[in-house]
Order: structure tokens, then sequence, then C-alpha cells
């Protein structure tokens, strides 16, 4: 039992959000592919940051329609559209990890 | 709150004028749209008071759509066009397109095709409030695509290429390019030099009849000559020989403009971590409010990983119609940020990246 709940609790490590939302031009979610446990507000702050992370290099004359942030574990690949955003996570399997 | 948009429509069909007007006039930037119903009289409105927007036909009696076009791609470059017609032949689209429209629409037939198009000029309508200054016309193409246009509308006019302290001049006349200067070059040597430079801005001067004729080769031939010349001068493209290994095309050129050598850079900015430190670019007009984005992209960047617990920020790139750009820290050296050409994928950005960085972290 012991070691059951030692195994448990290994698989309650922090999950990344996988799958895909929209933002409109000031942030807000208009809709989202991503399961019902990524809290809102996390999906909001994704939204904004790569919102203004686009606003910020138009500003300076780099307009982008498409950016792709890579971290160690997760990948983030956002649209431009229309002043929002398609915004789509993905985290890195073994197998994608070691292609990227 | 900015200024209306006023969108000119010319279209010699007087129906089709008030059907365009009223869709339009529904567009939720409301802007104010105007008709008439010939080339000629297009080009006095366009004179007497300035518009966003001219959407014109195409097949029209007296002056065409594509007189239309020759001359107001000229008169006023800072305008935005959108070709409307009725007919879908190939050779008007790419000659309407040579012409430097932004979009050629056949004219919608469903109501899904109306909601396109209007969701398209009211997207054109958005970006032109966005960017109000720069060229408008020249500004979002090369120097090669702004020749092309000029020598096929069989133009005469005077291209006045500036990139920053430096200063270039394309004489042409009747289509045909007759000379160029720079510095103390003149020439073919001068044209091949000015297209060599990675950016900068243009400006359409009106023509100098009287400038000698120095260059006999035709546009066709010296554009060609030229891309050869600059494309042997370039070295290996990425992935081959030096440039997979990591290391920049054999040269004399040292720290940042080395790293300029690589296939498809545009720019390179080093940052140092230190705020206060002065940046060092090479190829960029703007470097210190680039600096000033890309420090903050990448501490919203990597906040934003942190907060995920998605592990070590590990760069960004962005692509766009007019050029890519790639953003990667390095824990002593600071941020490497660099431009790329638009012709390369964004494989290609995110792969000459690595070989740019991995020699500016070495």
């Amino acid at each position: 039992m012991g070691f059951l709940t030692k195994l448990r609790s290994k698989s309650d490590l922090h999950r990344l959000p996988s799958g895909s939302f929209t933002v409109d031009p000031l942030g807000n979610v208009v809709s989202s592919t991503l399961p019902a446990w990524v809290p809102a507000a996390q999906v909001r702050e994704i939204g904004q940051q790569i919102l203004a992370v686009f606003k910020g290099a138009a500003a300076v004359r780099l307009q982008c329609t498409e950016m792709k942030v890579q971290y160690a574990a997760f990948r983030i690949t956002a649209r431009e559209m229309r002043g929002g955003a398609i915004i789509f996570l993905s985290p890195k399997t073994a197998q994608s990890g070691a292609a990227s | 709150m900015g200024a209306q948009n006023k969108i000119l429509l010319l279209d010699d069909d007087e129906m089709m004028l008030e059907l365009y007007q009223e869709l339009l006039k529904q567009l939720p930037s409301k802007p104010d749209v105007q008709v008439c119903n010939a080339g000629a009289r297009a080009i006095a409105m366009l004179e007497s008071e300035p518009f966003t927007l001219l959407i014109t036909d195409l097949r029209m009696p007296k002056m065409d759509g594509l007189q239309v076009l020759a001359i107001v791609r000229r008169k006023f470059p800072q305008l935005r066009i959108v070709v409307l017609t009725g007919v879908l032949d190939e050779e008007y689209r790419s000659r309407a397109y040579a012409q430097g429209v932004e979009m050629f629409w056949q004219k919608p037939s469903s109501s899904e095709d109306v909601k396109l198009f209007q969701d398209c000029i009211e997207s054109m309508l958005d970006r032109a409030t966005q960017v109000q200054d720069g060229f408008r016309g020249v500004q979002s193409k090369s120097l090669v695509d702004l020749i092309q246009l000029e020598c096929l509308s069989r133009s005469s006019s005077l291209l006045h290429i500036t990139r920053g302290g430096l200063d270039g001049k394309i004489w042409i006349q009747n289509g045909e390019i007759i000379d160029s200067a720079t510095a103390n070059m003149t020439g073919e040597e001068a044209f091949r030099e000015i297209l060599s430079w990675k950016g900068g801005n243009f400006e359409i001067l009106p023509a100098d009849p009287s400038r000698a004729r120095t260059i006999n080769n035709s546009y066709q031939g010296l554009l060609l000559d030229t891309a050869q010349a600059l494309d042997e001068s370039k070295g290996p493209p990425p992935g081959t020989e030096a440039a997979a290994e990591g290391e920049a095309p054999a040269g004399p050129a040292t720290g940042l403009a080395a790293l300029g050598r690589f296939e498809g850079v545009s720019f390179v900015l080093s940052i140092p971590p230190d705020d206060k430190a002065a940046v060092e670019a090479w190829s960029l007009e703007n470097a210190a409010a680039v600096a000033t984005w890309a420090r903050d992209a990448h501490r919203r960047l990597a906040k934003l990983g942190e907060g995920l617990q998605a592990g070590e920020f590990a760069g960004a790139i962005g692509t766009g119609v007019l050029e890519h750009w790639a953003l990667k820290a390095h824990g002593q050296k600071g941020l490497l940020c660099a431009g790329f050409r638009p012709a390369l994928s964004g494989d290609e950005v995110e792969q000459t990246m690595k070989h740019v960085f991995d020699k500016w972290a070495s």
C-alpha cells in the first residue's frame, strides 16, 4: 500500500497543458480545447503574454504572423489573427523533444 | 480614435458600385466609401483628397483597370489597392500583382464570399491605421521587386535608396535601367553594390531624361547577373560545409558582421545582461528599441515558462511577411536577437539561428 501511495504521488506531478485556444485582441479567451483542469487564469496569462510579445514586435517593425516559443519541456505556437491569436500548447514528449 | 478610413470604389457598372458601396459601409470601422465609374475620374479624385484604399475593376471602357493601376501606383505609392473583377484570368492577375496590388478578388458570388471579402477589407483598413508612416506599396516589397515593377510598367523614374549613411540612385528610362550611382561607384558596379544592401528606404523621384546611359544590359540580365554575383560572394548555403559546422563563410568580417554573413541573416543584435550596458548591432537601425522589446519579450516568456513549470526558456522565433526574427538567451552573454530574410522557412530560421547563436556564444 505504501508503495502504491508513492507511485500515485509520482503521477500527480505537475501536468503541462496540451491543446489550443483563441484570444481576442484584449487577451480574453474566446474558445478553447484545453482540458478542464487547466486553470482559466493560467490560460488567460499565456494569451496576454503572447499578445504582448506580438504587439511589441510590431511596434519595433518586427511584425510577425506566427511565433514559436520553445522551453525545455514545452512548446507554444501562436498565430496572429487580426489583433488576437490562436495559441497551441504542446508538451514535448521524449520523441518530439529529440526531434526538435 | 484615428481618422475615418476612406475607400474609393471604381467600376463602370453603376449597379455594382451601389451594391459594394452598401457592403463596405457596413464594415465595423464605418469607412467613408466614395464611388466613380471612370479611371480618369478616379485619378482626379485621388489627387484631390487622400484615400486609404482603392478598389477597382479591371475591364472598363476607355482607361482600363491596368492603366489606372500603372498611374496610381506611381503617383500614390502609399495607397493600398485591391482588384475586384469578374474575370479570373491568370495573365490579368499576374499583371495586376506586378503593379503592386494588395489583393486580387473575384467578385463575390455567395454570402460566404461576401463575408470573407468584407473581413479582408476590414483587416486591411485596420492595418492601414496602424502603419501610417513609411512608403506603402513600396515598403512591403524588396528592392528587386520595386525595380521589376518599374521596368515592367515601362516607367521612367529615379529610385533613391538610403541605408543608414549610404545613399544610392538608380535611373530608369522607359523601363530600362540606364545608370546607377553610389559613393564613388557608377554603372553596373554601383547597381550591384546597392542591391547588396540588406535593408533601407526607397523613394521614387521624377525621371531625369538628361542622365547619360552607362548601363546597356537589359534589366532582366542585370538582375540575374547581380543575383548571381551576390550568391557567389555569400559562400555556401546553410546546411553545407562551413555553415553546417557552425562556421560563417570565410572572409575578413569580424564580430557581429561575421554572424551577418550566414545565409539569410538580415540583422544581428547582441544584448548584454546588464540593462545599462550598450547593445551591439549589425545592420539594424532601431537597435535600442529592438533591444528594449527583446528584453521585455524574454522576461515575459521566461516568466511564463516558470509559471507553467515548462523548463528553461530555449528561444523564440517569429515569422512574418517582411522579416523573420529569432531570440535566444545565454547565461553570461545575455540575449541574441537576429533578423532573417522572409525567403527562409521557419525551419531554416531555426537552423541558421542555432549556428549564429553557437558562433556568438563561442
